[in-house]
């Protein structure tokens, strides 16, 4: 027997209230802990995803559209600009790189990137197998959509209009894939890349044969030839020096037809419209939490009435106050440890099953086997709130006045 | 083995009781009789350690009992003296077996596990890993002398054990208590107004209260 197994026996003696009070517990600090791992791991990727890219240039519209369709690549674009006008703006001193983005097509709601070869610099990818394209409607993958779909190098595929699955499909040109990519643990994962030209030559009605066989772009904009109108969707742009950072916004927000958006700007302010929600779960999170210290507290001061013989013929046996003090504050502390364990546990696992149902949306990528120093605290602060809710039943404990309850 | 010296205790306007000095030695028994309200088991309960008296001293193996303080005195009643209640009060959420082990682990004490020697002693061997709440009263009272008898101590005090038993039990309960005094040569001290125990033990006294 110890203190601790004589604790234990007490709570097993109520397994409901027990295993209620656990509960209660545990769902408040879930969601706590889903918050953590969320708010942790989604600005990291965030910024993961943005980083090298200053600007985005693209149509008018909602700036934060445009960022998170041509960034992250989770809503729709906000339509198209037109291929001079880009190669235009980007010939301005205050840029050091542009690279060009051709959205709108998908394969089971994988998004095809039409770009250049600086976009596989710009996330400094690594091959696992075969090469970058070099042709028209060769194609790489991301190491997710490679994992999904089954694919490997040689095998081809049949693209469909639009970002979502199953729209119309471009049955005339199947893509070939020419390489994958090693996991990067960012948007790159989830991508389908190939150039320009691809996408371009998916959505013409007429199909002229030699031009797909004419080569690529690697890098800047793809040759057209001078009566062609072609469009991009956005622009990827890299600022020369700090000043482009004031006035290149201002240049390209006066133009009529073009938008610009600063990725870092709007996902700050993404995160601020978020803080509001996520702060009204944490509050909720939190009154969850002391309910449950509450909870506690009623149970073992109810308890502790029935039990007030059991406390003095422990006495009488030889335990001392110092030890009932003990004995009741193990049992709080023991129901908010398993309390914190299984919250974390139940958090975790929310986690993952919420990555995995959203696997294509703003939560992938997200991962549930990972473990925060911040969670250290959420047991620390679980076993603070047992103490404190057991420090009142613990003090009537010790001071179980013997003789007198014993010859009631 | 057991001494008091002019111990004197009074409730809160109520006239003080009246405690003769007793003195058992190893081995021996002593009745304490007395009308209710004579304040048998409040002296019970200054010789358990339980209830410090007003003025006078107890003495155990010629230590003064309540010059010990706080948890040495504790220590000391659950080595030296085992109680019997007049209630099993027996811990619910643990078994027989756990139940009687608890004094070696409240007390700290190296005596070697005699759990089973007790069990077969009381005659309740078979009830070991039983649930509390399927013992009868007087199983229930033997394991809560088990409890007492665990520590081997040098006092055994007795608080209207056989008030709740019928004749057949209460028999069987006062044998035992008489039977492991004597084995562990310790005093036993029995507080009742049980007539069926009178003519067990020879040795008695009565309390009374100056008003009663």
């Amino acid at each position: 027997m110890s203190m601790l197994k004589l604790s234990w026996k007490y709570l097993l003696a109520k397994p409901w209230n027990t295993a209620l009070n656990i509960l209660l517990l545990a769902l408040g600090l879930s969601i706590i802990t889903v918050l953590i791992l969320i708010q942790d791991q989604f600005e990291n990727k965030m910024n993961r995803d943005a980083a090298g890219i200053d600007l985005v240039i693209g149509a008018k519209g909602s700036p934060l559209q445009l960022v998170l369709s041509s960034v992250y690549h989770i809503d729709f674009p906000t339509g198209n600009i037109p291929l001079d006008e880009a190669k235009a703006i980007s010939r301005n001193r205050l840029i050091k790189n542009t690279i060009p983005l051709g959205l709108g097509d998908n394969y089971q709601g994988f998004r095809i990137v039409g770009t250049n070869h600086d976009y596989l610099d710009l996330y400094g990818v690594t091959f696992s197998d075969g090469e970058a394209w070099n042709t028209a409607f060769d194609v790489v993958l991301g190491s997710e959509v490679a994992e999904k779909s089954g694919f490997e190098v040689g095998d081809v595929f049949v693209g469909s209009h639009g970002i979502e699955a199953a729209s119309h499909e471009h049955d005339e040109h199947p893509y070939k894939v020419v390489g994958v990519l090693a996991p990067s643990d960012n948007i790159v994962d989830q991508l389908i890349l190939t150039s320009i030209e691809s996408v371009w030559y998916a959505h013409d009605e007429e199909h002229d044969h030699d031009k797909m066989e004419k080569g690529i772009a690697k890098s800047g904009f793809p040759e057209t030839e001078a009566d062609e109108e072609r469009e991009l969707t956005t622009l990827l742009v890299q600022y020369r020096n700090p000043i482009a950072a004031v006035q290149l916004p201002r240049l390209v927000n006066s133009r009529s037809s073009l938008q610009a958006a600063s990725p870092s700007f709007e996902i700050s302010r993404l995160f601020e419209l978020l803080g509001v929600g996520i702060s009204l779960v944490q509050g909720l999170a939190l009154i969850i939490v002391l309910i449950a210290g509450l909870g506690i507290f009623i149970a073992l001061y109810n308890s502790l009435k029935e039990r007030k013989y059991d406390l003095a013929v422990m006495r009488a046996i030889g335990a001392s106050k110092e030890q009932l003090f003990i004995l009741i504050i193990l049992e709080g502390i023991l129901l908010t440890f398993l309390g914190a364990l299984a919250g974390l546990l139940i958090g975790h696992l929310f986690l993952y099953i919420l990555v995995t149902m959203n696997e294509q949306g703003a939560l992938s990528g997200l991962r549930a086997d990972v473990f925060l120093n911040q969670e250290w605290w959420i047991l620390a602060y679980a076993l603070a709130v047992g103490i404190l809710a057991s420090l009142i039943p613990a003090w009537n404990a010790y001071r179980t006045d013997i003789a007198n309850q014993l010859t009631k | 083995m057991i001494a008091t010296k002019s111990i004197q205790f009074a409730y809160e306007g109520v006239p003080a009781f009246e405690i003769p000095d007793i003195e058992i030695k190893a081995g021996e028994a002593l009745l304490v009789l007395g009308k209710s309200g004579s304040g048998k088991t409040t002296f019970l309960n200054i010789l358990g350690g339980l209830l410090a008296p007003g003025k006078g001293e107890i003495l155990i193996d010629g230590i003064s009992l309540y010059s010990l303080k706080g948890q040495n005195l504790d220590k000391f009643r659950g080595k030296n003296i085992g109680i019997v209640f007049q209630k099993p009060h027996i811990l619910g959420p643990l078994s027989v077996a756990e139940n009687i082990a608890l004094p070696h682990f409240f007390s700290k004490s190296s005596q070697a596990d005699n759990v089973d020697h007790y069990l077969k002693e009381l005659g309740i061997l078979d009830k070991k890993n039983a649930r509390i709440n399927t013992l009868s009263e007087g199983e229930a009272q033997r394991v809560s002398i088990a409890r007492a008898l665990v520590n081997e101590p040098k006092i055994i005090l007795a608080d209207e054990p056989t008030a709740s038993l019928d004749d057949e039990n209460a028999k069987i309960v006062v044998d035992l208590l008489k039977t492991q005094a004597a084995k562990l040569k310790a005093a036993l001290v029995i507080v009742t107004h049980d007539q069926r125990i009178k003519n067990e033990i020879n040795q008695s006294i009565t309390l009374k209260r100056k008003d009663l």
